[in-house]
């Protein structure tokens, strides 16, 4: 090793108990990783991932892992955004997320965004493995620079596999050294949110939601298989919200 | 293998149906994105380095002989607008259409019986380059080339731009067109070996979104 990050990884796993509400059988925080149980809704349970530290810096590795087990349901949010930041070590970040979830499991993940900062240069990957059956929704949002700043270097990649298919295999690269005409008018167009959030039902199986535009510039679009995808660009972190949480609300209903 | 047989694919005469379709331009075109050649280069660039590199890759890897059933739904994968889909399986179907009568082969029937409905088009692409005796370099070429070449003439016939702009953004596009072509069959070499979640994924929120937007208009020029 050449870097001298920080390695922090951070796992969850959420079981049904004996009495038909979620336990967690497992949660371990790491270094700047920390994980709090907090007062969930109905039979799931609920996790708050809590920065303990600023980060990741350049050079660190954080990964979380999570596992929803069968009949399980799990939520998870975050206290605050995270911010990637330029640090002393050479190198870029990795912040790596791993989910499974079996069948009759169900995960919500709805941390804050990601921010990034000038001068950073963080690369995301993310793959949940889902069981045929199981129930997912999941958001990221990335916010390219705080307020006034220019944005850092970021790369992000989903990857959702239902049953061992692929449904969904994204990457988005942004920011100084990313493929030319990122911000551009086929890609962000100078936006400076992105956002997407992926649902998964096994009911999509029957009948999938028609492709619809929302607003400006956010769309849902039915994937291949039993899920949705939407996409979404604003201006800032607050109006990406907004739209993301409209679009969870219309499927939720 | 004969290096003409690229220039029949690659022709824009080639009569697989590329014409009627925008690559998104006529979207952006509308949202005030593109109105001369700098946005129209912006467009291009964009373009090429993600939906572009992902077309160029899956050609490429079809053209070595990758499975065309995993590299479709690798496709599919890497495409979750609907509209965008349903364009690249009618763009695959007419290319198909086009291939089979040009280089006759019992690979592109086979790969026409599995879907009837149409392929991912750059998947075609990639075994009709494969049937004509081309490499996966070429096939990667013209599937790059192609990714800023349609919306070139698009954008000319959508805002009257001048044609030599148009060629001169295509020229300054060149060497970035080299290095996609590149990277997409480096990737190819590698789905060879572990499969085709080594395929590029690049995205382009943009376009995703547009093409939703597009498809939903009542009247346009061009189909996607």
């Amino acid at each position: 090793m050449t870097t001298a990050g920080v390695r922090a990884t951070a796992r969850i796993a959420a079981r049904l108990d004996g009495r038909g509400t979620t336990a967690l059988p497992v949660l371990e925080s790491d270094g700047p990783l920390a994980l709090r149980r907090t007062r969930g809704r109905g039979d799931e349970a609920r996790v708050m991932l809590v920065g303990a530290m600023s980060g990741p810096l350049g050079g660190d590795r954080f990964a979380v892992e999570a596992e929803v087990g069968a009949g399980a349901r799990l939520h998870l949010g975050s206290a605050a955004a995270t911010i990637a930041l330029p640090g002393q070590s050479k190198g870029e970040a990795r912040y790596d997320v791993r989910i499974d979830v079996a069948a009759g499991g169900e995960l919500r993940w709805l941390p804050e965004q990601l921010i990034s900062a000038q001068g950073s240069d963080l690369c995301v990957s993310t793959r949940v493995d889902l069981a045929a059956g199981a129930r997912l929704v999941f958001r990221e949002e990335q916010v390219l620079g705080r307020a006034g700043e220019d944005p850092g270097r970021l790369s992000s990649r989903l990857t959702v596999r239902l049953d061992g298919r692929t449904l969904l295999d994204q990457e988005v690269a942004c920011g100084p050294g990313a493929p030319g005409g990122w911000d551009g008018p086929a890609v962000l167009g100078g936006h400076r949110a992105l956002g997407q959030l992926v649902v998964v039902r096994p009911e999509f199986g029957e009948r999938a939601p028609e492709p619809r535009v929302l607003g400006e510039s956010a769309a849902l679009t039915p994937l291949v298989g039993p899920a949705v995808l939407v996409t979404a660009l604003a201006p800032d972190a607050l109006r990406l919200r907004r739209v993301l949480d409209e679009a969870l609300a219309a499927l939720d209903g | 293998m004969s290096r003409a047989a690229l220039l029949v694919l690659a022709d824009g005469r080639f009569p697989a149906g590329g014409h009627a379709h925008s690559g998104g331009a006529e979207a952006a075109v509308k949202g005030g994105l593109i109105t001369g050649s700098d946005g129209l280069e912006a467009f291009c660039r964009g373009r090429l380095h993600t939906a572009g590199l992902v077309s160029a890759a899956l050609a490429a890897a079809a053209a070595l002989g990758v499975d065309p059933v995993a590299l479709d739904a690798a496709a599919d994968a890497r495409t979750p607008s609907l509209a965008l889909r349903v364009a690249s399986r009618k763009l695959g179907r007419q290319l198909m259409r086009a291939a089979r009568a040009t280089w006759p082969s019992r690979e592109l029937d086979v790969v026409a019986r599995e879907f009837p409905k149409g392929a991912h088009q750059p998947v075609v692409l990639g075994v009709a380059a494969r049937v004509a005796g081309l490499g996966a370099d070429d096939a990667a070429y013209c599937s790059a080339y192609e990714s800023v070449s349609g919306p070139a003439s698009a954008v000319v016939r959508l805002l009257s731009l001048d044609p030599f702009d148009a060629t001169g953004v295509l020229a300054r596009l060149a060497p970035e067109v080299d290095r996609v072509v590149g990277a997409a069959v480096e990737a190819a070499g590698e789905v060879v070996v572990g499969g085709v979640d080594a395929l590029p994924a690049a995205s382009a929120p943009l376009l995703e979104i547009g093409a939703e937007a597009h498809a939903a208009w009542p009247v346009r020029l061009f189909a996607s």
